[in-house]
């Protein structure tokens, strides 16, 4: 599935929430649900530390596809975390470059980002980016 | 008795009758702001619509009753903490700015290599860079009192910290995170009066300068019957509005501190080789100051001493006993502060739960309160905790709104479980 379909995948699944309690709600499960990182990647190295909640991101490159991993501290970041995960992981480094990002704002989720959230969502999507362009220059090297 | 009126007393407030994701607003973050009654908003209108002017230097009409009014918010100000002089008290940008203020002027005029500085663990930031970033300028050390675990200050620790070394004490009067009162005028008097064993009279001629942001909204402060040598808060945090805070300082020390900030209306007279400061406070007030943040904060305490400073500390102190004691019954609840004397803040953890994601949801059945390490990370370390949610009440809060702070945590602990 290409990052496009991910996305619109995503958005299908939270047109069935009318209420934002019902919207959290199934956050929550997915964070629940998801083992997201190995414990061995929760390092400070890994940790991109925001003012509310804490997020780990681990990133490697497989078969010219890179692998990313992650957590948070805190269950609803790590729901949407989960989320950003799905979309990205498991993609060459310039299809992550390419693509866009609509589903947070689609879902009503753009509150997330804000900088005032301080919640390590947004440093972590800026992260995913910039280990795209790192491992593709390795790639291109 | 409760000579609180609440009902009177939120018309007064327009922002409490707005709604958040469709709810009626439940604003416990008062820690943080507080809100304006429309009083000061009236104020801070009407000056932009009819007084606007620059003030101490015009002959003009209009330059003269800003400059009046403006004059007359400083003795508003004089005259509710109780300070001997008008001219000790000096217009900053807020707490933050008095500080910063202490911390460079006091710091240039009386600081050296190997003094010491004792703050507590349970300061905010703001009460605790500034220090740092003048300790290393000038090579001085700073100390730390620490707390017991119900967030209490360790006086016995603190008076081993003191000695000839210690240049200036300085301590938050209510601590944002926990809600603590300390016990300033006891920490004035050991400072004051403390000698250690040796008979050797250490500790006197310290400084001492009391963060009075938490505890001005709540309670009485007098700064004569305190001795204190400084008393910094912020107006926005007393229903006034942000960007305009008070330094308060007894005068002969004023008198002999170095300016902080150099520019117009500070200066005696300016020539290109010596330059002569103008008086107290213009001293410590370069450049136009925030003139309408004056006029509104001397609003806000006309309106607090309408209400009543011990009525609002006596209902408030019912709110928070009404409130923790209602918050004790959800299930693994931890209260992070549990002093034996408090001041409207409600601290709390739930087991299993981060704080974040409470806020995060109570925020959508429109609760406002504040998550995450209140900006005092070393204090979140000692209790090795990586913040807490914390409901803070002011007087036009009500038991109503507390009961709907609970049942929103409980469904929110019930949906992150």
């Amino acid at each position: 599935m290409t990052i496009k379909e991910t996305q619109q995948e995503i958005i299908e699944e939270f047109a069935l929430f009318d209420e934002w309690m019902d919207k959290y709600e199934h956050i929550i499960e997915l964070g629940k649900d998801l083992p997201l990182i190995d414990e061995q990647y929760k390092t400070d190295e890994n940790l991109i530390k925001g003012c509310q909640s804490k997020v780990w991101l681990h990133a490697e490159l497989k078969d010219g596809k890179i692998i990313f991993t992650a957590d948070s501290d805190a269950i609803i970041t790590k729901g949407i975390v989960g989320l950003v995960i799905n979309v990205f992981s498991n993609h060459t480094p310039q299809e992550i470059i390419d693509a866009d990002l609509f589903f947070i704002d689609q879902i009503g989720l753009q509150e997330h980002l804000s900088p005032t959230r301080s919640n390590g969502l947004l440093s972590m999507l800026k992260q995913i980016r910039m280990y795209a362009v790192v491992f593709g220059s390795q790639l291109t090297s | 008795m409760n000579f609180i009126n609440s009902d009177k007393i939120r018309k007064d407030f327009p922002i409490l009758h707005r709604q958040v994701n469709g709810k009626p607003l439940v604003y416990f973050d008062n820690g943080a702001t507080s809100q304006k009654t429309q009083q000061v908003i009236d104020v801070i209108n009407r000056y932009y619509q009819h007084e606007n002017s620059n003030i101490h230097r015009g002959i003009h009409t209009l330059s003269q009753e800003a400059t009046d009014a403006y004059e007359k918010a400083r003795t508003t100000v004089q005259q509710f903490i109780n300070a001997q002089h008008s001219h000790e008290i000096i217009f900053t940008s807020g707490t933050t700015g008095s500080i910063n203020l202490v911390a460079s002027s006091f710091g240039k005029k009386h600081l050296q290599a190997g003094d010491e500085i004792i703050i507590s663990t349970m300061e905010h930031h703001s009460n605790i860079v500034p220090w740092q970033l003048i300790c290393e300028e000038k090579e001085a050390i700073l100390k730390v009192i620490p707390i017991n675990d119900k967030g209490e200050l360790r006086i016995d620790e603190f008076k081993k910290l003191l000695s000839n070394k210690t240049k200036l004490v300085s301590i938050t009067h209510v601590s944002n995170t926990l809600g603590t009162i300390n016990p300033v005028k006891e920490i004035i008097k050991i400072v004051r009066h403390h000698t250690p064993p040796s008979g050797e009279k250490e500790g006197e001629g310290a400084f001492i300068l009391i963060d009075g942001a938490q505890a001005v909204p709540h309670t009485k402060v007098d700064v004569q019957a305190l001795d204190c040598d400084f008393y910094a808060f912020s107006g926005h945090k007393m229903f006034g509005p942000t960007g305009v805070g008070i330094l308060y300082g007894k005068e002969a020390i004023l008198n002999e501190l170095p300016p902080y900030q150099g520019g117009g209306d500070m200066i005696k007279t300016v020539t290109f080789e010596k330059t002569t400061y103008n008086e107290l406070p213009h001293k410590f007030e370069a450049g136009t100051p925030n003139i309408v943040g004056g006029l509104g904060l001397a609003a806000a305490i006309d309106y607090m001493n309408n209400i009543g400073i011990a009525n609002i500390e006596a209902y408030e102190h019912e709110l928070l006993s009404y409130a923790t004691e209602k918050i004790k019954q959800i299930e693994g609840v931890r209260i992070i502060g549990e002093a034996a004397n408090k001041a409207s803040v409600l601290s709390f953890l739930v087991d299993g739960t981060h704080p974040s994601d409470i806020g995060m949801i109570i925020d959508k059945l429109g609760i406002a309160i504040r998550t995450g390490h209140h900006c005092t990370e070393p204090l979140m370390n000692r209790f090795d905790i990586p913040g807490t949610a914390r409901a803070s009440f002011a007087f036009y809060n009500t038991f109503e709104e507390i009961d709907i702070f609970i049942n929103a945590v409980k469904r929110a602990v019930k949906m992150l479980k």
